[in-house]
């Protein structure tokens, strides 16, 4: 557990500084020189045209690019002042770190209690039963999705709706007690007022953790971030606070994007 | 099903609404192909019932005698059972005492030739029968008993009816006394028919009334037991190396290539290798169920190991992408969600190369397990032989009364593929139902 008693001089700490970062597909250049500073326990919304590598940045600061054949990132990723790049590093600790949220819904087909109950299990953080079962609710606590599943937590998780997946997919992060949660566009799949309730659960949530967010939705990004970072086509713009990008944007292709002249 | 195209074709197409089949040009057409191809399929599917239906028929008619067999009960006189208590029930010349009482129940037979033809309406076991039957009864008294012997092959076919009298009055080998004997006997109620339990517990004999599977069925079942633990662990095993974890390089490809192809070599030359390595440099013994198991286990591989990568691949990237995220290693990956997704389709594929395993004969040729085999095996040492191999060498024997027993291991054999098929259906059930 990260301490969790906030001290206001960190509140604008950076927890990830990327450096010179690109990444290329078996030699085709998705991304290109990214610097990007990412705040500790706020909301980075990622926005874009699609195909921009919005997907591909947030991939590669937890290395879940190392599991696609032929894909290079070159420059720096710092998680603390850490190069995750560095051959010290394994690829296992950082994840646990730095949980991800995937664009579909991707329960595993197991109870609702062992979805959440998996990276607890496999990391050692529960000696005994109910140590894990007090990890599982809180973790389903916090993804409010406790009150409406907790009768039936030897359901398999694939049964919850596309929102309620989410959510459990969310908790399922949050219960190995991740500093840093990567999504990619959590809403994409659902509907309105599933999206919503996953909005507000961001909102909540962000003051444990630093969240980074794809969207498609600038209007996503203006209500739950409060950074903003515009790509666009393999290039990162423009960032800075989510207000400035959108009421004051420096960049042409920024105010172009923004104002739904370009995407 | 309710298809709304047929009630709309029947009407005119003047007074047909504007949304009828013939208000728009070429979809008659496009719905008569349709028909086409649906009355094409159904006449195939038709076509291989019926071929099935034959298949079982004929084979079912032919082989249910198999499972039938002829006694015949004799009486046991008095002087005889005297004889028996007189030199003890145990040590008494059985031999000589079934003849007796044959000669007893017919008492006009004289000359040895008709002697001999007498003697050859019961089993060759006839002796040991009488043996046993007495000294289940422990008679104390020289009371007449009646002693029920299994009949000859040729009594058997006779009374089946499977060999037709000819003019002579011969009946197959039956010559005209002894077919006229046969008639006394079931005349006098002496001949019974009754279900052939030897046929499952007997093994392999040279007189087609004792021959039985059991020999075969135990070797079949020890040659897959082998078969099944090393194909699955193997196939299983190099599957996930392959498709999991080993780099895709040209060397890989090298050997995905060659599994591909050695699915597709002829059975018979898994024999002749496994003739030469188990056999021939490993030196283990001949005609044992371990070296056909091992034998059809080379064979059975490529089959998993191709079911297994397919059912691998089909895995989704998201669930191995949420595991990665949580933190997981890929052997964990792999080991708590991959493997058990892909495992009713391993279990599918490896019923599958199980069932080609059983009805295998060619390679357990090479090997030596065609022998003949008057013990069932009692591991996986011992000599044995297969069901198939047993249809093999019965087909093959003289004795028409083998033909019935031919077929009936037949109907032994689909029955034991029909379990097969309803074991995979039931395990891919149970380890599919959770999702
Ligand atoms: N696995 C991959 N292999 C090859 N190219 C990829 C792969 N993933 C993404 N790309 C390419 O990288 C570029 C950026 O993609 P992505 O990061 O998914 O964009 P976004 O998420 O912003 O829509 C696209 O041109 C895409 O075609
Ligand atoms: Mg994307």
């Amino acid at each position: 557990m990260q301490n969790e008693t906030e001290k206001s001089t960190e509140k604008t700490a950076i927890k990830i500084q990327a450096k010179n970062v690109g990444v290329s597909y078996s030699g085709m250049v998705a991304l290109k020189d990214v610097q990007i500073d990412i705040t500790e326990r706020k909301v980075t919304a990622l926005i874009g045209p699609s195909g921009c590598g919005k997907t591909t940045f947030l991939r590669t600061m937890n290395r879940m690019n190392d599991i696609i054949e032929g894909c290079e990132v070159t420059g720096e990723i710092l998680l603390d002042g850490e190069d995750i790049y560095d051959t010290q590093v394994d690829p296992v600790v950082l994840r646990r770190r730095v949980g991800m949220v995937f664009q579909k819904p991707n329960p595993f087909p197991k109870s609702i209690f062992d979805n959440v109950a998996y990276g607890p299990k496999i990391h050692g953080l529960a000696d005994k039963k109910d140590e894990l079962e007090y990890i599982v609710e809180k973790s389903l606590k916090r993804a409010g999705l406790f009150d409406e599943v907790k009768d039936r937590l030897n359901a398999p998780g694939t049964s919850l709706s596309g929102g309620q997946q989410q959510r459990l997919c969310i908790a399922r992060a949050i219960a190995v007690s991740p500093e840093v949660i990567l999504m990619d566009e959590p809403c994409s799949a659902l509907d309105p007022i599933a999206t919503a309730r996953i909005e507000e659960l961001i909102d909540e949530i962000k003051e444990r953790y630093t969240i980074v967010m794809v969207t498609h939705s600038m209007q996503q990004a203006a209500r739950v971030s409060q950074q903003t970072a515009f790509f666009h086509l393999g290039e990162l713009v423009e960032q800075g606070e989510t207000e400035t990008i959108f009421t004051n944007p420096r960049d042409p292709r920024t105010e172009a994007y923004v104002t739904g002249r370009i995407g | 099903m309710y298809n709304p195209m047929y009630k709309s074709e029947k009407k005119p197409d003047n007074t047909a609404s504007k949304l009828s089949t013939g208000s728009l040009p070429g979809v008659a057409k496009r719905h008569r192909s349709e028909r086409m191809f649906k009355a094409t399929g159904l006449i195939a599917i038709a076509g291989g019932l019926l071929f099935l239906l034959f298949v079982l028929v004929s084979i079912g008619i032919s082989g249910i005698g198999a499972f039938k067999k002829t006694y015949i009960n004799l009486p046991v006189p008095s002087t005889i059972m005297q004889q028996v208590l007189d030199s003890g029930i145990d040590d008494a010349d059985y031999y000589s005492l079934n003849r007796k009482a044959l000669r007893e129940r017919f008492p006009d037979i004289s000359g040895r030739r008709d002697k001999r033809a007498l003697y050859r309406l019961v089993s060759a076991i006839a002796e040991f029968e009488m043996k046993d039957q007495v000294v289940e009864l422990a008679p104390t008294t020289n009371a007449p008993i009646t002693i029920k012997f299994t009949a000859s092959d040729d009594v058997d076919m006779y009374i089946k009816g499977t060999v037709d009298v000819a003019e002579s009055g011969a009946a197959g080998r039956l010559n005209a006394k002894q077919v006229d004997l046969v008639n006394t006997l079931k005349q006098a109620g002496a001949i019974e028919v009754g279900f052939n339990w030897g046929f499952f517990t007997n093994s392999d004999s040279r007189d087609p009334e004792l021959a039985g599977i059991k020999g075969a069925f135990m070797g079949s079942l020890f040659t897959l037991l082998v078969c099944l633990v090393l194909s699955f662990v193997v196939g299983v095993m190099s599957a996930i190396y392959l498709e999991e974890f080993a780099r895709k390089n040209k060397f890989t490809s090298f050997i995905e290539v060659n599994i591909n192809n050695l699915a597709a070599v002829p059975s018979i030359v898994y024999g002749l290798l496994g003739l030469a390595i188990f056999l021939g440099f490993f030196g283990m013994p001949r005609s044992a169920s371990l070296v056909g198991g091992l034998t059809l286990a080379l064979m059975t591989l490529p089959t998993i190991i191709i079911a297994s990568r397919i059912s691998l691949q089909s895995v989704p990237l998201s669930i191995r992408e949420a595991a990665y995220g949580l933190g997981a290693t890929q052997v964990q990956m792999v080991f708590h969600h991959v493997f058990p997704l892909a495992l009713p389709g391993m279990l599918t594929g490896t019923i599958i190369g199980m069932a080609r395993a059983l009805g295998e004969t060619a390679p357990l040729l090479m090997i030596g397990m065609v022998a003949f085999i008057a013990d069932a095996p009692s591991n996986i040492m011992d000599p044995a032989t297969t069901l198939p191999v047993q249809v093999y060498l019965w087909a093959d024997s003289p004795e028409r009364a083998f033909m019935e027993k031919t077929s009936g291991a037949i109907l032994v054999l689909i029955a034991t593929l029909i379990a097969f098929n309803l074991v995979a259906v039931v395990l891919r059930k149970k380890f599919e139902k959770r999702w």
